[in-house]
């Protein structure tokens, strides 16, 4: 997106003046156009994907719910309404009791929260990651930074990552949901790292940061400047996917029972639903429908959110029409 | 350059194996308490009914048994032992409940489970490589709108998802298929027909929801075959008027099955590690089940033990896939050093 950068007359200011002085243009104005870079005009691009709204619209929903939702809706408890009462019957609880009495819906809400937490302690841990060994590898192309980085990226590609994390958890029982999206966010960086790494290199053999390098700016501006705000798309992407796998697999774990149970949580639901013989008691259908149905919603919601990016970010796949869907492997394991 | 790639590929699948096994002994190091007071914490729970007092020496002794930790020993001590133990001795230390190596228990499961992840991968991988490539063939068409939607739905479907409603479907609903086990009661065992039935029909269900796992390929696949037909060479074979036939399967297919090639073997890895959901919900008795059972109890070396060998299995596929790649790909035959 940067190369965009030299063809408006402001761009070429910046570039003709970064020598003489690191900050060419006053920063409202610097902010003003990157947030028309960044934030509206793939905004505008957007609106043409039906992916990315429908995606967009659907992550908005479930935001509301863990905040706006919490805060109307009162945590239940058991024993607030009747046990086992079927959906769709009562105005105040719409989707039914479970065995406990306590309303399905409100216990949907009331999880969303923790999964926020979940989620972004793991996003931020993977993409974090990544993002930081892949440029920094990538950038020392070479170096014995960049051969050390990969080894040990390519050590923990290979070590089978849900294994891991389920022995770390039968250790340490974390109950605490950032921990545990951090725990489910370590094994998913590597394979990120190899990719960003690449992409680096590619961006690196692009002429305008050749450029900045004769001019003499710094490796650490050239990086902010350059290469970053290049990855963003690819990052955006990248936490989509990863958010989803973070939720597949804690919600996984609680089903099993090998997370602790602590907090409100889709799984948890599940696990209980499922343990009390749901699957054979058609009274009991909606106690493991609703939370099945939420888990399935939500990552769909990411998975179309990742892929209305891809194509709204991907520039060269667009213009080649190469493809409009994601394909770098995307979202597997 | 080729030997000298050989020799840098499976030097590091050592390394990486042996960061592993390092791994796991930090790991029991990291243990509340060190490896013997977790264990002490669970042997004394097994002993409760016996009536028996533990002394400490005891204790001592069957955390070494267990584990091949000596915990009284200096920690370079307990390392070199654990590690010449797992490396030389093939020895991952016993069952705290079992009367069983951790070895002998993983051997009798692995052959099921890899039975049902390898038709699992097999199934899901060829339905997408067909279906993805007809998505490209008549691309912007009705058919690939809707198929893509489906698979994006698919895929947003866990595995686990998939299978509690296959259960729900095909053996609750309607009794198709039995809701867990690996054989039927009472089929003897062997080479005969009835004993291979028996088996396909309890794998049947844990295959197809598995399978769910490898469904994201089709839109990889899609892709791939989408740019390859943009390229000139197909223009070429085309005006060199060549079947069609033999554009799709050497032109188009094997230029877009490639990239694919490596995500497959390391796919395999994959779904034996998502094994231990799938298998706890099918009841089916594999490596992930004994895994899962190894959680509830805190049995750590059996938890260990598969650890390494998941990772074992994983470094050998991926092995597979990086050197065999250059035949079959022979634009890398050089070896991919970078990228």
């Amino acid at each position: 997106m940067s190369n965009e950068q030299p063809d408006d007359p402001e761009g070429l200011e910046t570039l003709f003046d970064a020598d003489i002085d690191r900050e060419p243009t006053p920063r409202s104005q610097r902010l003003k156009r990157q947030f028309d870079l960044y934030v509206a005009a793939p905004f505008r691009v957007a609106m043409t994907d039906w992916r990315a709204v429908v995606g967009t619209a659907i992550i908005s929903a479930f935001f509301l719910m863990g905040t706006l939702g919490v805060w109307l809706v009162d945590r239940p408890t058991s024993g607030d309404a009747p046990v086992l009462e079927p959906p769709f019957q009562n105005v105040d609880y719409i989707l039914g009791t479970d065995t406990f009495g306590q309303p399905i819906g409100a216990q949907l809400i009331h999880a969303t929260p923790d999964m926020f937490r979940m989620v972004f302690a793991g996003a931020v841990v993977s993409v974090g990651l990544a993002a930081l060994v892949g440029v920094v590898s990538g950038f020392l192309r070479g170096s014995k930074i960049d051969t050390t980085l990969m080894a040990i990226t390519d050590v923990i590609i290979t070590i089978p990552g849900l294994p891991l994390v389920i022995v770390l958890i039968a250790i340490f029982q974390p109950g605490d949901p950032y921990v545990i999206g951090v725990l489910l966010g370590l094994d998913n960086w590597p394979g990120l790292a190899r990719t960003v790494r690449s992409q680096v290199l590619s961006i690196r053999e692009e002429s305008y940061v050749e450029a900045s390098q004769i001019m003499g700016i710094s490796t650490g501006t050239i990086l902010r400047r350059d290469v970053l705000a290049q990855l963003m798309p690819y990052v955006t992407v990248n936490s989509a996917l990863a958010s989803r796998r973070i939720i597949f697999e804690s919600v996984g774990l609680y089903f099993l029972g090998i997370l602790p149970f602590t907090t409100f949580n889709w799984g948890v639901m599940m696990n209980i639903a499922y343990e009390g013989n749901a699957l054979s008691r058609p009274d009991m259908y909606h106690f493991l429908a609703f939370p099945l149905l939420t888990i399935f919603l939500m990552s769909f919601g990411l998975v179309l959110f990742s892929q209305g990016m891809d194509s709204v970010f991907n520039v060269r796949l667009r213009a080649r029409h190469a493809s409009t869907i994601d394909d770098d492997g995307g979202p597997d394991s | 350059m080729r030997s000298n790639y050989f020799v840098k590929r499976v030097g590091q699948a050592v390394l990486t194996f042996f960061a592993t096994v390092t791994l796991t002994f930090v790991l029991y190091q990291l243990m509340p308490g060190g490896p013997a007071e977790a264990l002490k914490n669970v042997i004394l729970q097994q002993q409760m009914g016996t009536g028996n007092t533990i002394d400490p020496a005891r204790v001592e002794r069957l955390v070494a048994q267990y584990t091949n930790i000596e915990s009284d020993a200096p920690i370079y001590v307990q390392y070199y032992q654990y590690m010449t133990s797992v490396f030389l001795e093939f020895d991952l230390g016993e069952s705290l409940y079992e009367d069983a190596t951790v070895t002998s228990l993983l051997a009798e499961r692995i052959p099921w489970s890899m039975l049902i992840s390898v038709y699992a991968m097999v199934i899901g991988y060829t339905v997408s490589i067909v279906l993805g490539a007809v998505m490209a063939f008549k691309e912007k068409s009705r058919f690939d709108s809707v198929s893509s939607v489906a698979v994006i739905a698919l895929n947003s479907t866990p595995y686990y998802v998939a299978g509690i409603l296959l259960i729900f479907f095909f053996s609750i609903r309607n009794k198709f298929f039995p809701t867990g086990g690996r054989v039927g009661l009472g089929v003897e065992e062997g080479f005969n027909l009835a004993f291979m039935q028996s088996i396909a029909h309890h794998a049947a269900l844990p295959v197809l929801s598995m399978s769910i796992l490898g469904l994201g390929t089709a839109l990889t696949m899609r892709g791939n075959s989408v740019r390859v037909l943009g390229e000139d060479y197909l223009r070429v074979a085309e005006l060199r008027g060549l079947r069609n036939s033999r554009i799709a399967t050497q032109y188009v297919g094997r230029n877009a099955i490639l990239p694919m090639y490596t995500q497959f073997m390391i796919g395999i890895a994959g779904v034996l590690s998502s094994s231990v959901i799938v298998e706890e919900i099918f009841s089916y008795p594999g490596v992930g089940l004994l895994v899962y059972d190894a959680i509830q109890v805190r049995n750590y070396p059996v938890l260990m033990g598969s650890l390494i060998v998941f990772t074992l299995v994983t470094v050998v596929s991926i092995l597979i896939a990086d050197l065999t790649y250059g035949f079959i790909d022979p634009r890398i035959s050089s070896g991919g050093n970078d990228e």
